[in-house]
């Protein structure tokens, strides 16, 4: 790992309970690195991410993101990320340049930045007809993108999105990826989760959460063959049924 | 500052927008405040008066009148039998029984007293309190003018125009009532009822607020951005502020025009009252916003200590009245405290420094709680 | 009826799982009946008094004592003029003030009117003229005493001595009057509560439009839904009235059976109330504050419970008939305090049950009509 490192955990842990959710994962994400976070529902995911953001406080481990502390600095962390959540988290009842607006100002942009920026985005999504309509009529791949675009709007060092495909259209979710890859080219680590394995085929590296734990970590290519499978999707089965795997293998 | 006012940019819009929650927050108090301070007061016309005048005697046909002259009285039903006055009163046809017993006359000639009986339903047991100081007063009224006619002597000697006569003592009473000598309900109501109405629409807003947030995820959204906590409750909390402060205007203009209720003090020492205990009031609501996990949890919470304001602030019932452990709970009441000063300012023309003690005790109310809410609402789930 | 019958206990069960909620369901009526059933009294008791008098003297002493013997007036301060007397009032630190007039002693065995001067602070008009009527009252009383300790004082004038008779509740205790009307305030704010925040939840999740196009009809989904809630109500009437008979010894002359039917009858009222309400409100958070500010304050004022309402003006009294809790006020206090049976309270439990009715009828109509 030459290039600087924008996210990193050790052994960083999560109980409820007497329920782990997350168990001593440990982990690095380069700069400008398409990080994939992959796993079935329910194995740690979210939980993992609420760590990194600041939302939760871990039980134990360490974890630095953007260069902060989680457990002493997550303020500062804070001003250094964008997040978009599972749920787009967007305010359904206010306009999209509205919202733009809101998170601009949040941000600390200054009125002429979040002007500039407003018409920017607009157009740049062909939002520009439906700037002033409530987000709530907004089609769902639309929202999407707008709330990408929000999480991306202080041109953060990281920006976390938490399962953003779900629910649209292929093409929707291609489109979205290549915003995804801008943000990389501008240098903006991206760290995404998703239980779509074949979009694990577009991240620079993957790891795979199984119950808590990461299972596999590395690019899809050497996952892929360490595995001997064809796609992602194996891989997962390979790791999340292991007997399923040796089945197949025999 | 930036971030504040883009905060507070989203709560005006989403308060514009949403219509069912302008209509609560601004057209309902004003109506109940019309329709409800109409209702309060004590002053009951025309009751309805049974009469069962077992005397007949010139005596007892002038007190009859009497009752009837006053305005306050009518009389439904007279009859020489006490049952069926009382079926009367038991259908409750009238509140109000008025029996002169036979010789009435006679004995307040020869001895000077004589008794009546007044049965009263006390089912409605205001009403019929309210009812017998009526009564209480057209009898001494009409003593007083019987005792010109029927003992002219002890009157010239002792009663009130008399001249002074040693060893016969007298005291002459006079009394004054004060700041509401006309005895107006409305002017004692209405300003009452106004800020408990704005109270009730404004914690219980306040008190969804935050947690719809949570439940919505929104909130979540806002815990990941640099928005401090403190920004975060000031942004919940002044546009509820500003609006319950119009509210608030509305109502006292309202309550000028329609009940005439008297401005003795200075309207800015009203306002800047309300100013502060406002603050401790949605602040209320505001903790309980960031104590509740569900709204239905905010709303009960609400509903509790709503009850709590309503019925314990002195609005109804005097503070004096109550037993000393409810005065203690009442002191816990901002509301209480408001009233009061809301009362001494408008109705008895109070000051500054007449009002200065409620008004420190809003101010730590207010500081207390805002810091409560702000530490409660934590940014990282532990 | 099987469809039905398993809702209503999928119902029951989802109540019970709820602890928390629950508890808090059956012990809040409970718990506000009793603070406000000690709380709130109409008796004028603890007056403050002030008493200036500027040259006290063996009358002003005795006179200030029949004050003080009194359980009603309490003296706070002996002041030696009037200056600044309108600043107690106003600071709240007293009630009334007794002032002397100049050489009381000597004005009165001269046989000369004494002078005294009763200030009553009559910012609330009610106490206030209890007080006034009550300070009155001791000062004559010692007119009179000083009267009868002087032989051959000519006989007072004349007197009509008025004897009363409050029937049903003779001591004209606070309790009885408020306790009828607390039960129906609190019954009826927290059962329409409870069934709006139960319909309009299933309303907002989108739920209920999987129940509307199952085999129950909008009806039996409501009664579905209310049906836990009866039951939860119950609970509460029992509770609530055990309170008013064991703590407040409110007397119970009448028919126990029928005020306990009384009490369902007006529970399913309010129930029907807040359903209609959810079904006419977007979201579970409107419901819940058109329950809470529709029935509040409107029942608090407009029952009779507080003010009389043959005091009430004339355009008002007709609203008053369409607050439920106005009737079963009547209701209740009939049948406690007066002890009669339903032969006199006929009239107004069919209001009641007219109005459930109707109400019930029409929240179901709002129901039937495509969501929106």
């Amino acid at each position: 790992m030459s290039a600087p490192v924008a996210v990193e955990a050790y052994e960083l842990t999560r109980r409820f309970g007497d329920f782990t959710a997350v168990d001593a994962i440990t982990f690095q994400v380069a700069e400008g690195e398409v990080f994939g976070f992959l796993g079935a529902n329910g194995a740690g995911k979210t939980t993992a991410i609420r760590m990194l953001t600041g939302l939760l406080a871990p039980t134990s481990g360490r974890a630095r993101v953007a260069g902060h502390d989680v457990y002493t600095e997550t303020e500062e962390i804070k001003r250094s990320i964008g997040y978009m959540s599972q749920r787009f988290s967007l305010y359904e009842d206010l306009t999209a340049r509205e919202n733009i607006r809101l998170y601009g100002g949040i941000y600390g942009l200054t009125d002429a930045q979040v002007r500039a920026r407003t018409a920017e985005l607009l157009r740049r999504l062909g939002l520009e007809p439906y700037a002033d309509a409530p987000v709530r009529s907004l089609p769902l791949g639309w929202k999407q993108k707008l709330a990408f675009s929000v999480a991306m709007i202080h041109e953060p060092r990281v920006v976390f999105l938490d399962e953003p495909t779900g629910g649209v259209d292929p093409i929707t979710r291609r489109q979205f990826w290549e915003m995804i890859y801008d943000a990389a080219e501008g240098g903006t680590t991206v760290f995404v989760t998703t239980h779509y394995m074949d979009e694990a085929e577009y991240c620079d590296r993957v790891s795979i959460m199984v119950d808590g734990r990461i299972a596999a970590l590395g690019t899809p290519r050497e996952l892929k063959e360490r595995f001997g499978v064809e796609s992602m999707d194996e891989v997962f089965v390979r790791l999340a049924r292991p007997e399923a795997g040796a089945e197949d293998a025999s | 500052m930036g971030t504040l006012r883009a905060l507070l940019r989203k709560e005006f819009l989403q308060i514009a927008r949403d219509r069912a929650m302008l209509r609560m927050l601004v057209a309902l108090p004003l109506v109940q405040l019309l329709v409800l301070s109409s209702a309060s007061t004590f002053e009951i016309r025309r009751a309805s008066l049974y009469v069962v005048d077992e005397d007949r005697s010139g005596a007892s046909r002038g007190l009859v009148e009497r009752m009837a002259a006053s305005g306050r009285f009518e009389v439904a039903g007279a009859s020489v039998s006490m049952a069926r006055a009382d079926e009367a009163l038991l259908d409750r046809r009238v509140p109000v029984i008025l029996r002169i017993p036979l010789h009435f006359e006679r004995a307040l000639v020869r001895t000077g007293t004589a008794p009546v009986q007044l049965v009263f339903n006390a089912e409605d047991g205001a009403a019929a309190g309210v009812l017998r100081s009526y009564a209480g007063s057209i009898l001494s009224t009409y003593s007083a003018e019987l005792g010109r006619e029927l003992r002219p002597t002890f009157q010239a000697v002792a009663g009130p125009d008399a001249p002074p006569t040693p060893g016969v003592p007298r005291i002459d009473v006079r009394t004054r009532a004060w700041f509401n000598p006309e005895l107006n309900y409305h002017h004692y109501m209405v300003p009452g009822i106004l800020v408990v109405l704005v109270t009730v629409v404004a914690t219980t807003v306040g008190a969804m607020n935050i947690v719809r947030e949570k439940e919505i995820g929104t909130l979540e959204q806002l815990n990941v951005t640099p928005v401090t906590k403190a920004q975060f409750i000031a942004a919940k909390l002044l546009p509820f502020w500003v609006i319950a402060l119009a509210d608030l205007s509305v109502g006292l203009l309202v309550g000028r025009l329609f009940f005439g209720i008297p401005v003795n003090g200075s309207l800015l020492l009203v306002f800047g009252a309300a100013a502060v205990y406002l603050l401790a009031a949605l602040g209320i609501g505001l903790w309980i916003s960031t104590v509740a996990e569900t709204q239905q949890q905010a709303m009960f919470l609400s509903f509790a200590l709503n009850m709590v304001y309503l019925l314990m602030s002195g609005l109804f019932t005097p503070i004096q009245s109550m037993p000393v452990w409810a005065q203690w709970v009442a002191q816990l009441s901002p509301v209480k405290h408001f009233i009061v000063v809301m009362r001494a300012v408008l109705v008895k023309g109070a000051g500054l420094a007449d009002v200065t003690v409620p008004l420190l005790v809003l101010a730590a109310y207010g500081a207390t709680v805002l810091t409560f809410a702000v530490r409660q609402y934590s940014k990282t789930t532990a | 009826m099987s469809p039905l019958r398993g809702f209503v206990l999928k119902e029951f069960r989802h109540i019970l799982r709820d602890r928390q909620t629950l508890v808090i369901l059956l012990l809040l009526p409970l718990a506000q009946v009793v603070l406000f059933g000690f709380a709130l009294r109409t008796d004028v008791r603890g007056v403050r008094l002030l008493v200036v008098d500027p040259v006290p003297d063996a009358a002003t002493l005795a006179l200030r004592g029949r004050f003080e013997a009194t359980d009603v007036f309490r003296v706070v301060r002996v002041l030696p003029t009037t200056d600044d007397l309108a600043g107690w009032f106003r600071r709240g630190e007293a009630d009334q003030a007794l002032v002397m007039g100049p050489r009381f002693a000597q004005t009165l065995a001269r046989g000369e009117g004494a002078q005294v001067l009763v200030v009553t602070d009559a910012t609330d008009p009610n106490t206030g003229s209890t007080m006034q009527a009550y300070a009155a009252a001791v000062v004559q009383g010692y007119e009179r005493e000083l009267r009868a300790a002087r032989p051959g004082t000519p006989a007072p004038g004349v007197e009509i001595v008025p004897e009363t008779r409050m029937r049903f509740n003779p001591t004209l205790e606070s309790v009885n009057l408020f306790i009828p009307g607390l039960i129906a305030l609190v019954l009826t704010v927290v059962s329409a509560l409870m069934s709006a925040i139960s319909l309009s939840r299933e309303k907002e999740r989108g739920t209920m439009e999987v129940l509307l196009v199952s085999p129950l009809r909008p009806w039996q989904i409501i009664v579905g839904k209310v049906l836990p809630y009866l039951a939860l109500g119950f609970g509460n009437v029992l509770s609530v009235l055990g309170a008013a008979w064991l703590v407040f010894r409110v007397p119970f002359r009448g028919s126990v059976l029928l005020l306990l039917a009384e009490c369902l009858l007006f529970i399913v009222t309010s129930l029907a109330l807040g359903v209609l309400i959810a079904a006419r409100t977007g979201s579970q958070r409107t419901a819940m504050m058109g329950a809470l500010m529709g029935l509040m304050l409107p029942t608090t004022i407009l029952s009779g419970m507080i003010f009389p309402i043959s005091s009430m003006p004339a355009w008002l009294q007709p609203v008053t008939h369409l607050v439920p809790g106005k009737w079963f006020i009547l209701i209740s206090r009939g049948i406690m305090l007066k002890g009669v049976g339903l032969e006199h309270l006929w009239r107004e439990t069919l209001v009641l049950a007219v109005m459930t009715l109707l109400l019930l009828v029409a929240a179901v109509r709002s129901f039937d009509v495509r969501l929106d």
